[in-house]
């Protein structure tokens, strides 16, 4: 892990890795939606609309997840001071409320023909909201200050306090009020869907895995070289300073 | 340790009580945003009766939100954090005695103004004693969380939009439980769930909130 918190070497790991994440994305996603949306046989109550459901559940899935590497890479930043890990975590949060906002959005979408009603407060959908809400506070949080290493601190911070939070409104919410149904895909007796269309989820669940590893490492060897760049200008600066003295 | 505990608790009423017009403010804001639902829905009792607990908890919880900016703004501005930050006291019990001085001068009014406003609201006789007891247990939680997103957002430019931003999210549970025991002791269930619930969520908020914002304090203090 440490080999890694130097720049350098994680830009040339990350070279080594996108064309490969890079084409997983692009096959999986490009078979999934081909199969799921023209091949997969639609559902005998839910006819069509169920091939809502090959984005609907990933982007679930995947936006908890980017939540939960968001919080990994938050302690470990925090605990090593790892550089990398912060950049890390900084990236993700855009990519992982994008999931999020999708997943809400076709959310609605589905829930208009089979419920009859574009939102409800569902003990799902709302904790998906306010998962949203939490990403957009972390994401603010970054804004906020100047200093990029106290910046990282300060959200780090937040990504842990709601890593703890999370079940607990999770939780809470879903005591509250349940109209959602419940998992289907991971249940202790082996997944509820019919293979017919397990496959192109699966498929589209790998899918969005390899397009947030390729756009992750896009994002964080940006923010590497804006702060390169911004080192550099400094630099020059300085340089130029100091030699205006000089004359 | 606990004499300098205790002087800290002591300090802050005092600061509070002479600045003046801290707790007697969020009271009024309380007040007032609670009022203005029956201005809004309508005066009709079984209407207000079915959302008086829901609407007195939103009401208290905004009243915290709004006072958790000056947690530790003030102390930052005039350097006393500096100060306190060299007791020999840890910064995260430097917290939790700041952080009790906010709930005794504003969790704790407002839990003693909530029957008041049940008045208003039309809350079913039974439901007193539970949102009562439920208030005593989350107003506290609200003042530890509300803690966290205080001290992270200290000294930041527009850091009391960004403070509401973060912090209202993490409130979610306890504005659930609150609300839900109120409404179980209404329609006559047992509440005790509830209330260990709360519990449960306070006794780690006290563990964790503490920590978090002592560290997020050590931020603005280098």
């Amino acid at each position: 892990m440490h080999r890694f918190a130097n720049p350098t070497r994680f830009l040339r790991l990350a070279a080594a890795v996108l064309p490969f994440s890079a084409a997983v994305a692009a096959l999986c996603l490009g078979a999934g939606l081909v199969w799921g949306l023209f091949f997969a046989p639609p559902d005998y109550q839910q006819g069509d609309t169920v091939r809502i459901m090959f984005i609907h559940v990933p982007a679930a899935m995947m936006s908890m997840g980017v939540y939960a590497g968001m919080a990994i890479a938050s302690a470990i930043a925090l605990i090593w001071r790892h550089a990398v890990a912060d950049l890390i975590a900084k990236a993700s949060a855009p990519i992982g409320a994008t999931f999020c906002f999708i997943c809400l959005l076709t959310g609605s979408l589905w829930g208009k023909p089979m419920w009859g009603t574009w939102w409800v407060w569902d003990a799902r959908l709302t904790s998906m909201l306010i998962m949203l809400f939490i990403y957009l506070g972390y994401m603010a949080l970054w804004q906020a200050f100047d200093d990029q290493t106290k910046a990282a601190r300060a959200a780090a911070i937040l990504a842990l306090v709601g890593a703890i939070n999370l079940p607990i409104i999770k939780f809470s919410v879903e005591w509250w009020n349940t109209l959602h149904q419940p998992a289907s895909l991971i249940t202790m007796s082996g997944p509820k869907i019919h293979a017919s269309l397990l496959w192109p989820l699966l498929l589209m669940i790998v899918g969005f895995g390899a397009y947030y590893l390729t756009v992750l490492i896009y994002r964080v060897r940006a923010e590497i070289h804006m702060r390169r760049t911004r080192m550099l200008r400094l630099a020059q600066a300085d340089r130029h300073a100091a030699m205006q003295a000089a004359e | 340790m606990s004499r300098t505990f205790l002087m800290l608790i002591r300090r802050d009423l005092l600061l509070a009580r002479r600045q003046g017009g801290g707790s007697l403010l969020s009271i009024t804001f309380f007040v007032l945003v609670v009022s203005l639902f029956p201005l809004g829905v309508g005066p009709a009792p079984e209407t207000l009766e079915r959302i008086a607990a829901g609407t007195i908890w939103v009401a208290a919880l905004l009243s915290v939100l709004l006072s958790l900016d000056r947690m530790f703004q003030a102390d930052l501005e005039d350097g006393s954090l500096d100060q306190l930050a060299l007791l020999p006291l840890p910064l995260s019990l430097v917290v939790l005695a700041k952080t009790i001085a906010h709930w005794l001068t504003t969790g704790l009014p407002l839990t003693l103004a909530a029957p008041l406003l049940g008045l208003l609201m039309q809350l079913s006789p039974d439901a007193y004693g539970a949102l009562i007891a439920a208030m005593l247990l989350g107003t506290p939680i609200l003042s530890l969380i509300g803690a966290i997103g205080a001290a992270l957002t200290v000294g930041v430019r527009r850091g009391g939009v960004l403070l509401t931003l973060i912090v209202t999210p993490l409130y979610i549970p306890v504005l659930i439980f609150g609300v839900s025991a109120a409404e179980a002791a209404a329609q006559g269930f047992s509440y005790s769930a509830h209330m260990l619930f709360l519990s449960a969520i306070l006794s780690g908020a006290i563990v964790i909130a503490p920590i978090a914002a002592a560290w997020a304090l050590k931020l603005a203090l280098d």
